[in-house]
């Protein structure tokens, strides 16, 4: 009896560490988490030390590596904005109209087919699309109109919008999926078309889905580094204007990182301060997007 | 339409009007979401080719044999091949056993207190998190904090925590699809937890876990973003022989040619494109063979 008590025992321990081990397997996501924020937050500080934070919001010039230096986001933040707006000005119509064809027309077979090869373009690496967008869009940009640079943040938006279309055509698909047979056959019963019934049941009753989608979709726009990098260069400016060359802040954030930057210097600090400023926009996004599909979600039965 | 209503001697020539019109916007509705979709596979196939045109020519024995060079038709990406095939053997070190943890431990363990709460949250955001904001991580704890200067080490634990997420929800999917009577079953045989998990949990998700890790890891082979932050160099004449060592991988040295203005090397960048796609392909090809084959009915 002993030694199975000691076996037991044993045992138990053998159990006890095994969890905690697997516990700690855990823990390491939230360690990144920590040292994600921890690192912003130190280099931020340490930047705004230098740069008073009213600058860095309102100046309206971004020149830290030039002799005269000024520190405000804007230029950047516009870039980012624009970029990110004109992609979703391409994803939205795009990944919904895939949405709806591959929910409500598409033959068996043809949506075998579609279906995986729209994944195929969300697994196509970005630096292969930066390629795309430079080497083949601007051409053809500029063969439409000629004063198009050859850096311009049309070229890297159009593609980036090709690049988050397929997430948007995806989520707002399972949102569609999710409607329930009962609305459809209703809606048809009372003898709708199935246009009528796509636009006046399905996607109203999917729209907190949809939402959601646009918003995730966004967020990896802003997010999107190596395509505005490539294609819509390293010219920091204050412009509306999608033909010009402008940086955004995850390129601005790779220039830094190309060039020869000791660590401690300023034009270091500056890029945790614009990761800092990237962090926050695109965590808020995605509790944005998580709060709608929570808050608006039609429930039924 | 005129046949079924005439029985009741009415016809609603308003009515009729509007349906045909309405079954016409049905249709020009019907072929713009078609159109929506061909968008998407036509830029696909003008993409690659697009790039097949600019980079067959170029891919040779030499290419793949030889280092970087300042004239376009000498260089080669061997150092860069090299470099991605030691970065995704150790990140998959790192990301798997540690992913695949965390999925057992939420999925079999986790009850329902803050700790898992706050577990389930912070990785459903941190999997919405921009590459280039590991990179910061990585050049901020890995290169200066723990001092790993720009070594592959740093640049493999970096893409491991970035991929880290996909890896756990990939594998509480797997784990979750094991029906809960093998788990009584073992129990009802004095099995413990953990000898449940090890020999029928486990075995049983082994496929699902090992194809999301498949895709995860084709993932971070693409990915470019976080290793310049980390500075993974774009000119080395060497491949790397210890974790220690600098490096550059295929992503990288796919950027650093586009970035150039000679025309020679974005057709090496095409080339290069070919590479990491052919590569891209296999894994994925291998991710889906696995899953055809293991994958089980309950």
């Amino acid at each position: 009896m002993a030694v199975l008590t000691r076996s037991r025992r044993a045992e138990r321990l053998r159990e006890g560490v095994i969890q905690g081990a697997l516990l700690a397997c855990g823990v390491v996501s939230i360690l990144t988490t920590v040292g994600i924020v921890a690192v912003l937050i130190v280099e931020t500080l340490a930047f705004f030390r230098e740069v008073p934070i009213v600058d860095f919001l309102t100046d309206t010039q971004w020149t830290p590596l030039f002799a005269e230096k000024h520190f405000g986001i804007l230029p950047l933040l516009n870039a980012t904005l624009l970029t990110s707006v004109l992609a979703m000005v391409v994803a939205l119509p795009l990944g919904l109209g895939s949405a709806v064809y591959l929910n409500e027309y598409a033959p068996g077979r043809v949506r075998s087919v579609l279906k995986p090869l729209l994944e195929v373009l969300a697994g196509i690496p970005t630096v292969v699309y930066g390629y795309f967008a430079l080497l083949f869009v601007t051409p053809i940009l500029r063969a439409i109109v000629p004063e198009t640079q050859i850096f311009n943040a049309l070229s890297a938006s159009i593609v980036m919008g090709i690049m988050i279309l397929p997430m948007v055509s995806s989520l707002s698909e399972d949102a569609m999926n999710a409607v329930p047979v009962s609305l459809r056959e209703a809606s048809q019963a009372l003898g709708a078309t199935r246009f009528e019934t796509s636009t006046r049941v399905v996607i109203p009753a999917a729209l907190s889905g949809i939402a959601a989608s646009f918003i995730l979709a966004i967020s990896r726009a802003i997010g999107e580094t190596m395509i505005v990098t490539i294609a819509a260069g390293q010219m920091p400016r204050l412009s509306w204007n999608p033909l010009e060359a402008m940086e955004t802040m995850t390129a601005y954030i790779v220039q830094v990182s190309l060039g020869d930057t000791p660590a401690g210097t300023l034009a270091y600090k500056t890029i945790f301060a614009v990761g800092m400023a990237l962090f926050v926009i695109t965590l808020l996004l995605n509790f944005l997007s998580q709060w709608f599909v929570r808050r608006f979600r039609e429930v039924y039965e | 339409m005129s046949a079924g209503a005439p029985q009741t001697g009415f016809r609603d020539e308003a009515f009729e009007r509007r349906l045909s019109a309405r079954h016409r916007r049905g249709d020009l509705y019907r072929w713009l979401c078609f159109a929506a979709a061909a968008v998407g596979v036509i830029t696909l196939a003008a993409l690659l080719l697009d790039v097949l045109h600019d980079g067959l020519s170029r891919l040779s024995p030499q290419f793949l044999s030889s280092f970087p060079s300042r004239r376009p038709d000498e260089a080669g990406i061997k150092a860069a091949l090299w470099g991605s095939i030691w970065m995704i053997s150790l990140t998959a070190l790192m990301a798997f056993p540690l992913g695949v943890g965390a999925a057992v431990y939420l999925e079999e363990y986790a009850s329902n207190n803050w700790l898992n709460r706050l577990l389930e949250v912070n990785i459903a955001n941190l999997a919405g998190v921009p590459s280039i904001v590991y990179g910061l991580l990585g050049l901020g704890v890995f290169v200066r904090f723990f001092g790993l200067g720009r070594s592959v080490l740093s640049g493999a634990a970096t893409m491991a925590l970035l991929i880290l997420p996909v890896i756990i929800i990939a594998s509480r999917e797997a784990i979750r699809a094991v029906p809960r009577s093998i788990r009584e079953a073992s129990y009802a045989l004095g099995a413990t937890r953990w000898q449940t998990i090890r020999h029928h949990v486990l075995p049983s998700a082994f496929a699902g876990i090992l194809t999301g890790t498949i895709l995860a890891l084709s993932r971070a082979i693409g990915e470019t973003a976080p290793l310049i932050m980390i500075g993974a160099l774009t000119f080395i004449a060497f491949t790397p022989v210890s974790v220690f060592d600098p490096f550059t991988a295929l992503p990288i040295q796919i950027f650093n040619w586009v970035s150039r203005p000679q025309p020679g090397f974005h057709v090496n960048a095409a080339a290069g494109i070919l590479v990491l796609l052919a590569v891209l392909l296999a894994m994925n090809s291998a991710a889906i063979l696995l899953r055809n084959k293991f994958q089980r009915k309950w």
